[in-house]
């Protein structure tokens, strides 16, 4: 797969009316894939640059903006609350 | 030993909770505080259960336990443990009512609970 596979939590997912997604070619970069995202949803691209919303590269937090590999897992991740 | 299971509150019209978690990220996410968890407090072992996807008011949704060989030392693993999953762990959680659905996040109260933990990191 030359893509990079997206997946949303919480309220993002109800924001996009996704939950997981496929974006070809692969962004070349963290910001790249957000500003895809951004452009193609205006709301998405707000929330997720929301407050507390972090972004994970294959399962790990990702600090900065990190170069994204064809076939990565990206998350956003939106304020977390279990329990 | 010390175990604490949390109930879904009944307050409100709320109908259900709706609770997500990303596969295999949050597992690890909570293996990583209960080894923490288990130096910090010198625990002979620690538990913690999460359910996911729809749970009803008054039905558990989250266990915890930890064992010592004193009771302080129990007590005070599952309080962080409690907190840290409150604002920390990664799980998302709808709040389905009669007039509608919102999701939670974290009190600041929720918050400065976690937090608590961090300001006595023992040196």
């Amino acid at each position: 797969m030359a893509g990079v596979k997206v997946l949303l939590f919480g309220p993002l997912r109800d924001v996009a009316g996704w939950r997981e997604r496929w974006v070809e070619p692969a962004p070349a970069s963290l910001s790249a894939l957000r500003a895809t995202l951004a452009r193609e949803d205006a709301a998405l691209g707000l929330a997720l640059n929301g407050k507390g919303v972090k972004a994970a590269i294959d399962k790990a937090i990702a600090a900065g903006d990190p170069r994204l590999l064809p076939g990565a897992e990206v998350a956003f991740l939106p304020p977390m609350s279990g329990g | 030993m010390v175990t604490f299971t949390g109930l879904v509150r009944r307050d409100g019209d709320v109908e259900a909770l709706e609770l997500e978690a990303y596969e295999g990220f949050t597992e690890s996410a909570i293996d990583d505080i209960l080894a923490e968890a288990m130096t910090r407090h010198g625990l002979d072992d620690a538990l913690v259960v999460h359910r996911i996807g729809r749970v009803e008011p008054g039905e558990p949704v989250v266990f915890v336990a930890a064992a010592a060989r004193h009771r302080r030392a129990a007590f005070e693993a599952v309080d962080q443990l409690m907190d840290y999953l409150k604002s920390r762990a990664p799980f998302w959680k709808k709040s389905h009512q009669a007039d509608g659905a919102r999701w939670i996040e974290p009190t600041d109260a929720d918050r400065a609970d976690a937090n608590r933990w961090d300001l006595t990191e023992t040196p």
